[in-house]
């Protein structure tokens, strides 16, 4: 008798008991699976869609490319692969062209950056605890704020009527108002105005920790200050360096606001390149090959950013 | 070492920071020229904020972009922070470099690539599941997969910092972990939250690549009716628009700015205090 109670008891109780042991096991997988599943599905598997898009015909129809996967009528599964795609991005020399404009642009837009940042995160973090938060405010806001209105705040600055070519001319030293509005100079100016903030945050971030001991030693031993620049300053700074000009470098090869609002036809971005491919040709197999080839050149930089990035965060 | 920096890395420094501010500063100080020509100044005047609020197209486009903004934050904190916690609570788990990839990812990756690939996703998706239709729908969760990427980098690094010694306390107390976690760290790391929560709506409410791919007919979001009036030239209404959203965006990231600070000054009082 007590023991059918006893089993009753057990019993009710097991279900309890039996979740409660499988949440204690596989309970993390609660807080696991909702970002991993989210992630995996919006933003990793699409590289997939974009990459067997890539090898798919254009078609007449919605969508507006061919299946690569077709299953015929006795059950056969056809892997049609298209490589003219990626073919046609060697005949057709706009692609190339367009690749190696952009990687020069974000080049030489980095090192401008760099030249620019590397002097500001200095000079930032050598300043007192309290005059360093108020500065990194005032560099961190822009950084928050929309590139299409700061772009667009620039044009106002640039343009043939804006604030520099009058106060040039108002002070005499130009003739007629330059010409800076469609040309390479603007999307320079455009890239190094809308990066510069991605650039000095990281810089700043390892130049604060730099050891002032090793400064004071290399001074102390009679290394005058550049040298002492160059021996420890320098290369302690790398791991920000590095991620900074990733930061600025990455992003600005595949830029479309600045080189559609401030350039001029010729400076044709890969990142104009597809925007046009997408919504103007609609040639989606195309443009999917673009992105992807386009993505493959980018892995590189990409790696070693977050080579030096995870390092940074394990310090 | 406060005292030894030279006259001219200041002079860089403030260079640099002009060139940040001025034109942002010359776009709002333009916005109240009373003149229709953007290069002369025709005296003061708000006629140029009056005449947005009765453009519907514009007043549209902006409460489309709150409402995405509003269920993107929302979204963002909640799988961001989970994805966090993940990353720094359980160590060992299946697929963990794959969720350090994807979290960091987004953060690189052009905005071009990802809006391309979203947008094949979401076409095949509805040409095989009839959802989701483009618009809406497609925007919150594009712009939830690179946010809550910022989400998670801001949750990681406070959880990471966060005292254990509590939670542990309380689970020896009979807690149980969830209990003992929504006791204990999450008040610990709420700051860090709402201020993610703010950045995140930043994030949505500025872009413009993204939302242009993957949006569909009849939904236009704020940056992408500015952008359509941009292409055209510089214009006295638009600088008024711009300036109300960069305003916006300004006390959003100055009051995150605010929340990250006072609990950071917090933690270390409470240090302090726990020394003595």
């Amino acid at each position: 008798m007590t023991s059918a109670i006893r089993d009753d008891a057990l019993a009710r109780t097991l279900p309890r008991a039996a979740l409660e042991e499988w949440l204690r096991r596989k309970g993390k997988w609660l807080i696991i699976l909702p970002p991993l599943l989210f992630l995996l599905v919006f933003f990793l598997i699409p590289f997939g869609f974009a990459l067997s898009i890539s090898f798919a015909d254009t078609a007449l129809r919605v969508p507006p490319f061919t299946d690569i996967l077709s299953v015929s009528p006795d059950w056969h599964i056809h892997l049609t692969l298209n490589l003219g795609n990626f073919k046609y991005l060697f005949t057709d020399e706009v692609y190339g062209l367009s690749y190696l404009y952009s990687l020069k642009t974000a080049f030489f837009s980095t090192l401008i950056c760099l030249a620019l940042g590397y002097p500001m995160a200095y000079a930032i973090a050598r300043t007192s605890k309290s005059t360093q938060s108020v500065l990194l405010l005032i560099i961190i806001l822009p950084f928050w704020t929309s590139f299409l209105l700061r772009v667009y705040a620039l044009e106002g600055i640039i343009r043939e009527t804006g604030l520099l070519n009058t106060a040039l001319l108002w002070l005499g030293m130009i003739d007629h108002p330059l010409q800076i509005m469609r040309t390479t100079l603007a999307v320079y100016l455009g890239i190094i105005y809308s990066y510069l903030p991605f650039m000095v945050l990281p810089l700043f971030a390892t130049l604060e920790k730099l050891d002032h001991s090793l400064l004071e030693a290399a001074a102390d031993l009679g290394s005058p200050p550049w040298r002492t620049f160059i021996d420890v300053t320098l290369p302690l700074s790398m791991p920000g360096v590095i991620a900074g000009s990733m930061l600025v470098f990455i992003p600005a090869i595949g830029e479309f606001v600045i080189p559609t609002l401030l350039g001029g036809p010729d400076n044709l971005m890969i990142g104009r390149v597809l925007w046009d491919e997408f919504f103007g040709n609609r040639d989606w197999p195309v443009a999917s090959a673009v992105a992807i080839a386009f993505l493959v050149l980018l892995v590189g930089p990409i790696a070693l950013y977050q080579h030096y990035n995870t390092k940074q965060l394990e310090s | 070492m406060e005292n030894r920096i030279s006259p001219f890395l200041i002079t860089i420094l403030c260079i640099g920071i002009a060139i940040l501010y001025i034109p942002i500063l010359v776009l709002i100080g333009y916005s109240f020229n009373a003149s229709s020509l953007v290069s002369v100044w025709g005296g003061f005047s708000t006629a140029w904020y009056t005449q947005l609020v009765h453009n519907d197209q514009i007043l549209d486009a902006a409460w489309l972009s709150l409402k995405i903004g509003v269920v993107v934050s929302t979204g963002s904190v909640i799988l961001g922070t989970l994805a966090a916690i993940s990353l720094v609570r359980f160590k060992i788990f299946r697929g963990r470099l794959l969720l350090t990839g994807m979290v960091n990812a987004p953060l690189v990756m052009p905005e071009i690539i990802t809006g391309i690939t979203q947008l094949l996703l979401f076409i095949s998706m509805l040409h095989l599941f009839g959802w989701p239709h483009r618009g809406f729908t497609t925007i919150v969760i594009a712009h939830i997969a690179f946010c809550s990427a910022y989400v998670t980098v801001t949750v990681q690094s406070r959880l990471a910092s966060a005292d254990r010694s509590l939670e542990e306390a309380a689970m020896d107390l009979g807690s149980g972990p969830v209990r003992a976690f929504i006791d204990t760290t999450l008040p610990a790391i709420a700051p860090a939250l709402a201020s993610s929560w703010l950045l995140s709506f930043t994030l949505s409410l500025d872009d413009l690549v993204i939302s242009s791919f993957v949006s569909g007919p009849g939904a236009s979001t704020l940056p992408m009716v500015i952008f359509s009036k941009v292409k055209l030239g510089v214009s006295p209404d638009v600088n008024a628009l711009a300036s109300l959203v960069i305003c916006l965006v300004g006390v959003c990231v100055l009051f995150a700015g605010h929340l990250m600070r006072r609990a950071e000054r917090q933690r270390v009082l409470d240090a302090q205090m726990a020394e003595r």
